[in-house]
């Protein structure tokens, strides 16, 4: 197939036109001049690179409109840089286009596939070794091959296997136990009621036992986020609303889409919005999706007060917290 | 002869005894490379892989990739005393302390973006002048493997610093294999070496950031040029340059001189930006714990498209017999950007079996004569920028005071409208400039001069076009549509009749075009 129409005609390479520099002798000079130059700028550019690594201050800034409060240091380091690197690659430019031969060159391209003989020749080669290995006619060789080369694929993944434990139930615990103080972080403060004014809102993690230390791990599943209303703005079941106290309501910070801290709460409209993907979660409604790719509200951890007064988990979280996964049921 | 041609003499002579370079040298050093400006956009890919070799090598002498806790004391104050991991102190220390280590990290993330958008541009250049058709197909899925891959290498590079911002997207990133059907949770325990985030990613992604990945790219970028230097470099068409041959200049000294010094003015351009402009200042968002996040959290920008998607995604969970399965994760992490990738590496062999064209094609489309394909590639940018303003919906809601609902509402809108309306539009710009191309080879190039008749008219000079520039109008392929019949020769149904007419169909669109002229229209012309 190709297109037969016919065609205008090709009127062939056009005439090369000779520079300046190709036959002014005078103008070749000039040229040269301008890329030595050119090198030398470059030259100089390193010398302010060197200059300033070794007698610029590292702690003194300077501003550049726009661009902000820079370190001069690194800032003349970089210019020298930049003119160093720039220059020569200017002055390779300019040789070239100037003084190097600017004639267009033609060459010919030939068809990738090979001659007829040559793919006959091949083929029959393939076949005689493939012959003489007896590849085709021993077929018990083949199959014990063809099993042990697909056996030792599976080494590198069994040997794999010690990246890390099995997830086994981890991802639907956190350290919250009925009883569990709330403490205000990063002070490890218990926090009383009354601490929390309406409108307010304080992230708490649960309190260590004497000699724990908090990991980011823990922390990753068991941050929860205080928030105080009025109790009349809950709009809860009864069950929900046992899981309040006088208007302070407990939800898991981490969201239920992909696990960022959903830490922007507004308190016009007592909505929690997660900054990675804006779903939006409705506080008095029990933290139910409103907007963005979340599908599904934030855990509420049930609390209540312990006989000091101190807020406490009346029970771990009935579901697991953070994204899902393919064991999470619900 | 001199004393230093006596030296190279005795060094040249010793490698050829040895391996027989100089034949080989002979017929390469003056191989031929066709000019243009839009062939340098795979050349500063290229430098900046060189100038991201270089100033991660200088990277690691200080980078201490570990999750051991340490506090703080260097010479960043606000920072003083606060605890944090040996990754971020590191970082902090070479930004610091290190007499040009901010420098140098900064040089490495521009020359990262530059990398990326090099690659887009370049892969843009290809496939809308066809220079990916046959037989160029190998390079093309190598190229793509490429782009995929400098995505996962970039994310993993501005995570290793555990900063705030960084550890969301790792965050995100666990989200995601965890979301997998099955394996999800196992796959995530893998990676992370137990619970996220445990202390074992940034040693782990470490290792494939500046091992294993730069080694992988290494292989890739070999084979795609010595593709490239094998089938010799594509041509745009114009007087004197065919199918079989290539025109331009030779390897030395002209295309030496010329790429050499432009892999100079790409480093140069490089650390300008690293000297003057601020990128990734991670000091500012202190170090990673998963209880907090900054406000506006951004990707680097070729990672926008993906977290767009993810942000325009429907609330769509599955909960049956005890298994969760999340569709607002798994479409657009992973299903939406698999099919993209896969129909952008088998293209090639799409756009070939639309047209049934199996010849090698050495001259480049111009992309107006090739509408179908310009349209599909303008639905795809089109698709692309949706998402990625979508990424930034945040920013676009805050900067210009509007409501972050009601923009996703219109990104949802417009990922479903605009990508067709692209095509549409893009198909006819292109017919419009194939008819007025065929207006110039016709009726020549308007002069601006008027001219006053004897009987009192004015017209408008026209100067006819150069041979050349009619050539370069005309040279070009107008092949006629397949001819698909549903019934063979003697009118018995032709099996696999739905895949013939979509055959059909599909060819015809592409075969879609205005006439160009032929020599007896021109004569025509040349009468009146």
């Amino acid at each position: 197939m190709s297109d037969k129409a016919p065609r205008l005609s090709d009127p062939g390479l056009p005439e090369h036109v000779h520079r300046k520099a190709d036959t002014d002798p005078a103008a070749a000079k000039k040229a040269e001049r301008q890329v030595a130059i050119l090198f030398l700028i470059s030259a100089l550019g390193t010398i302010l690179f060197i200059y300033s690594y070794i007698w610029i201050r590292t702690d003194r800034f300077v501003y550049i409109p726009v661009m902000g409060s820079q370190n001069e240091q690194q800032l003349y380091m970089g210019l020298g840089l930049t003119v160093s690197l720039l220059f020569i690659g200017l002055g390779a430019i300019h040789w070239a286009k100037t003084l190097m031969p600017d004639n267009e060159v033609v060459a010919e391209r030939h068809e990738f596939r090979s001659e007829e003989a040559d793919r006959a020749d091949f083929v029959a080669t393939v076949k005689e070794q493939g012959a003489a290995s007896g590849l085709g006619r021993r077929s018990l060789i083949k199959r014990t091959l063809g099993l042990s080369l697909g056996l030792i694929g599976l080494a590198p993944l069994v040997a794999l296997r010690d990246l890390g434990p099995l997830p086994k139930k981890s991802l639907e615990e956190t350290s919250w136990k009925a009883g569990t103080r709330l403490v205000v972080d990063p002070s490890n403060r218990p926090i009383k009621p009354s601490d929390l004014e309406v409108g307010g809102v304080v992230q708490v993690l649960p309190e260590l036992a004497p000699g724990e230390e908090r990991t980011l791990n823990n922390n990753a599943k068991d941050a929860v986020l205080l928030i105080r209303l009025r109790p009349e703005e809950f709009e809860l079941s009864p069950e929900r609303l046992s899981w309040t106290y006088q208007g302070i309501i407990a939800f898991s910070k981490i969201c239920t889409h992909m696990g960022c801290a959903v830490a922007l709460y507004e308190q016009q409209t007592k909505h929690l919005l997660c900054p990675c993907h804006q779903s939006t979660f409705d506080v008095p409604r029990a933290a139910k999706v409103i907007f963005g790719p979340a599908a599904r509200p934030l855990p509420q951890l049930a609390i209540t007060v312990d006989n000091e007064g101190y807020l406490v988990a009346q029970k771990p979280f009935t579901e697991a917290v953070g994204p899902s996964f393919w064991e999470r049921s619900s | 002869m001199s004393s230093g041609e006596k030296v190279a003499g005795s060094v040249a002579n010793y490698v050829d005894e040895r391996t027989g370079a100089a034949k080989w040298l002979k017929k390469n050093l003056t191989k031929v490379f066709p000019d243009h400006w839009s062939f340098m956009l795979g050349e500063i890919a290229l430098y900046s892989f060189i100038i991201l070799l270089l100033t991660g090598v200088f990277l690691t002498f200080w980078f201490d990739p570990s999750q051991r806790d340490v506090i703080y004391h260097g010479s960043y104050l606000p920072l003083n005393g606060i605890k944090m991991s040996a990754a971020y102190d590191s970082t902090l220390h070479i930004s610091f302390d290190i007499r040009g280590g901010l420098l140098m990290r900064q040089i490495h993330h521009w020359a990262a973006i530059l990398f990326m958008a090099a690659i887009v541009a370049h892969m843009l250049r290809v496939f809308f002048t066809g220079a990916f058709r046959k037989p160029r197909e190998f390079n093309w899925i190598i190229g793509i493997g490429l782009l995929t891959l400098g995505i996962v290498e970039g994310f993993l590079g501005y995570s290793l610093p555990d900063d705030l911002l960084s550890g969301t997207g790792i965050r995100i990133a666990e989200a995601i294999i965890q979301a997998m059907p099955i394996v999800g949770s196992y796959l995530s325990f893998f990676a992370f070496g137990g619970p996220f985030p445990g202390t074992a990613f940034i040693p782990r992604i470490f290792t494939v950031h500046v091992l294993l990945l730069p080694g992988i790219f290494l292989a890739l970028i070999t084979a795609h040029l010595m593709l490239v230097w094998y089938q010799k470099h594509t041509q745009y068409p114009g007087p004197g340059r065919t199918e079989k041959n290539v025109v331009g200049y030779p390897l030395m000294p002209v295309y030496m001189a010329k790429a050499g010094g432009f892999f100079f003015i790409v480093f140069g351009v490089t650390a300008f930006l690293g000297a003057v402009a601020s990128i990734n200042p991670i000091w500012l968002y202190g170090p990673y714990t998963p209880t907090q996040i900054s406000a506006g959290s951004q990707p680097d920008w070729y990672m926008g498209w993906l977290d767009g998607l993810v942000r325009m995604a429907p609330p769509i969970e599955t909960h049956a017999f005890h298994h969760t399965i999340s569709w607002n994760i798994l479409i657009p992490g992973l299903i939406v950007p698999g099919i993209f990738f896969t129909v952008l590496a088998l293209y090639p062999f799409i756009e070939s079996w639309m047209t049934n064209d199996k010849r090698e094609h050495h001259l480049l489309d111009r992309p107006r004569n090739a509408p179908n394909r310009t349209a599909l590639g303008a639905f795809g940018i089109t698709f692309m920028l949706v998402t990625l303003a979508n990424g930034g919906n945040d920013l676009i809601a805050t900067h210009f005071s509007l409501s972050i609902n009601q923009i996703t509402w219109m990104c949802r809108i417009g990922l479903l409208v605009l990508p067709p309306l692209a095509f549409a539009v893009t198909k006819r710009l292109c017919l419009s400039l194939q008819r007025s191309d065929r207006e110039l080879v016709l009726h020549g190039k308007e002069t601006g001069r008027l001219v006053l008749l004897p009987h009192g008219e004015f017209v408008e000079v026209h100067e006819p076009l150069s041979d050349a520039e009619a050539w370069t109008l005309t040279q070009h392929e107008q092949l006629p549509p397949l001819e698909l019949e549903a019934t063979d020769v003697h009118g018995v149904r032709r099996p696999g009749g739905l895949r013939n007419r979509l055959r059909a169909r599909a060819s015809r669109a592409n075969a879609e075009a205005i006439a160009k002229p032929k020599p007896d229209d021109l004569k025509e012309i040349e009468h009146h």
